[in-house]
């Protein structure tokens, strides 16, 4: 049972991130169509921002509080610079494009991203700072920590906030327009150029917070990380529905469950057969079975027959 | 034919003949490394227009193209290394390769054939990422591929006798191992070039570019969707077996490491770049994308020191960026890829707003 309990914090702790990372996803993919493959690099670009400024800040003495709050925002801004930039850049000029060319634009910013990574902060895995204080609980056999708290927690406002921001605000509801039809939503007077831009720079803010909870959570970080994490974060929001602010959430939240029970109890399920080392299939496997049944994700609008 | 008038035909393809049959001799001149890449160059080529059937013609994202690939290589390296002490002749694994990846094409296009776009490209992607894992990791409890390290040893090619490493002498000539394949690889990207310009016009292409502009409509008309799909699946994932069965005999070593999502990605890059379902530009972009890192990696370092007088930036990781921006310009001011086909320029004209 303690296994079990365990388990479940892990999966929950590591589903909120992949949560918060697949939002970015859904977003953009809900408003414009459009795989963002180069989103898990900012991730990553956010958890090496904030190794540099906190960590050089903490060796100037700063409080570690404060240290790690500007480390934060500093990720955060750069990261939502960084997708303004992006889309400036890789996609608006191709909005009229064939439908394959945009993923070939993020797939090259993706490698600009990652290479321009390691030339600024080499090939070698770098440790990242620890900003929040190793506090351990105990819960019924099961062992969590301050850290893993505070990521659920975290992410939880986080996403709370953010559908807040959709469903209540001006901007959300011009969102939800731009998503439905672009044309349509422009003729009532939205600005979809602006939309769209916030979606990359909403997107990447999240992917930001993200990249700092990976950080403090692993506390190891590396320029290639952004691309797995990336990857399963898709893999998250298509599983919910990709275009579905609720379906990344829980998708993601589903998906990291999954990961840490399949982790956990492939060896005795398979007779030892298969080890913990295939906890990457999970994520596919579940995946392709759920398309199987439900081909446009478990809570994913159904497709139109010309999408 | 348009800008060839001045041409006839058979001058041209004289012209081409010879000069493919020249290639390796003068890229010989470089040194032997830069025939292997010229090899590679034809392997992608190969590779990007097995993809070229599923994506191009039939108009579905294949993002774990990689996987069929994976299949072919290690059909091949495992029938015929010492690591199971088995060596195979050529006549058993290369049909057998090409006939595993295309089951395996076929077991991942049934379930998933009711997917659509992106769906379809994620489930593809997580697929390929399946067999990669798998691989990695089937070395216990019983060691079948030997997981990480790879495979090593594996035979070369050969004929009878005639073997496709080291060097030989054919009619006075010297000619060395990559060059051999060099010719070999240009028959296989012949036939492969055959099929897909056989397959363009028959009755199955135009079946398959129905689909592709619009399935409802087609399945109006009479196709067979299902089945259509399955056999771009199928047979994309063929030709994908047959490559990977010669990288690994030209390699000589296998490794899961060669079968990652990347690559998949390039070689989808180099459909795309090129012109999707256009023959001559998918074999311009698979030329160009695997011959511009090679010119960047030899070309960077050196570029830096007669700039600069010394090494600013590691060249490994500056080649990439290069890489990386070339892909994102090439798009940028070439959205339907350097050489697209006639009537799919003439489309994108008419879309324009």
């Amino acid at each position: 049972m303690d296994i079990f309990l365990q388990q479940i914090i892990n999966g929950l702790v590591q589903g909120s991130i992949y949560a918060l990372v697949a939002l970015g996803y859904t977003m953009v993919y809900g408003i414009m169509g459009l795989i963002n493959f180069a989103h898990g690099e900012v991730v990553m670009i956010g958890t090496l921002v904030t190794i540099t400024v906190a960590g050089t800040l903490l060796k100037a003495g700063m409080p570690v509080a404060l240290a790690g709050m500007a480390g934060l925002m500093a990720a955060v801004l750069v990261c939502m610079a960084l997708g303004w930039a992006l889309e400036r850049v890789a996609y608006r000029p191709l909005r009229h494009a064939p439908r394959l060319t945009p993923l070939i634009t993020a797939i090259g910013m993706s490698i600009v991203l990652q290479n321009l990574a390691m030339m600024l902060w080499g090939r070698n895995y770098m440790t990242f700072p620890s900003l929040l204080p190793k506090v351990d609980f105990e819960l019924a056999g099961a062992n969590f920590t301050a850290i893993q708290i505070i990521i659920v927690l975290v992410s939880a406002a986080t996403m709370g906030g953010l559908l807040l921001l959709v469903y209540r605000t001006k901007l959300g509801m011009a969102m939800r327009a731009t998503a439905q039809n672009p044309a349509v939503a422009s003729l009532m007077g939205v600005n979809i150029n602006r939309v769209i831009a916030a979606a990359f720079v909403i997107g990447s803010a999240l992917g930001a917070l993200a990249g700092v909870m990976v950080g403090t959570y692993y506390e190891i970080a590396h320029y290639q990380m952004g691309f797995m994490l990336g990857l399963k974060a898709f893999t998250a929001a298509v599983l919910g529905g990709i275009g579905n602010l609720a379906g990344a959430m829980l998708g993601g939240v589903l998906l990291g469950l999954i990961e840490a029970l399949g982790a956990g109890y492939i060896g005795d399920l398979t007779g030892g057969f298969l080890g913990s080392h295939y906890q990457d299939i999970f994520a596919f496997v579940v995946l392709i079975v759920v398309l199987m049944f439900k081909p446009s994700g478990l809570f994913g609008e159904k497709t139109g027959d010309r999408a | 034919m348009k800008n060839g008038q001045f041409f006839r035909p058979t001058v041209s393809i004289g012209l081409l003949a010879t000069v493919l049959v020249a290639l390796p001799f003068v890229a010989a001149l470089g040194g032997q490394a830069w025939v292997r890449i010229l090899d590679f160059a034809i392997l992608y080529a190969f590779l990007a227009l097995g993809l070229n059937i599923v994506v191009g013609l039939a108009g579905l994202l294949d993002l774990g193209y990689i996987a069929f690939y994976a299949v072919g290589a290690y059909t091949w390296a495992l029938l015929a290394s010492p690591h199971f002490g088995l060596h195979w002749p050529i006549w058993a694994i290369l049909p057998l390769g090409a006939g595993l990846a295309c089951f395996a094409g076929v077991l991942l296009g049934s379930p998933t054939l009711k997917l659509r776009g992106d769906y379809l490209a994620i489930v593809t992607l997580g697929f390929g990422e399946i067999v990669r894992i798998f691989m990695n990791n089937l070395n216990a409890p019983i060691n079948i591929t030997n997981g990480p390290q790879g495979i090593t040893l594996i035979d070369p090619v050969s004929f009878g006798a005639f073997k496709f490493s080291g060097t030989t002498q054919i009619f006075g000539l010297s000619l060395s191992g990559p060059q051999k394949y060099y010719f070999l690889l240009v028959a296989l990207a012949i036939l492969v070039i055959i099929v897909n310009l056989r397959l363009q016009n028959s009755r199955i292409g135009r079946a398959w570019q129905a689909i592709r502009e619009d399935e409802i409509a087609a399945k109006a008309v009479g196709i067979n969707t299902r089945n259509l799909k399955l056999l771009a699946f199928a047979m994309g994932a063929s030709f994908g077996g047959i490559a990977g069965g010669i990288f690994s005999a030209m390699q000589g070593f296998v490794s899961p490491e060669s079968f990652s999502l990347i690559e998949s990605i390039m070689i989808l890059a180099m459909v795309v770049l090129g012109g999707m379902g256009h023959i001559p530009g998918v074999i311009l972009g698979a030329v160009l994308l695997t011959v511009l890192p090679e010119v960047l990696r030899y070309g960077v370092g050196p570029l830096q020191m007669a700039l600069f007088g010394k090494m600013l930036v590691d060249p490994e990781s500056l080649r990439m960026l290069v890489f990386g921006l070339a892909l994102v310009l090439v798009m940028r001011f070439k959205p339907a890829g350097l050489w697209p086909s006639p009537e799919r320029k003439r489309e994108l004209q008419e879309a324009a707003p």
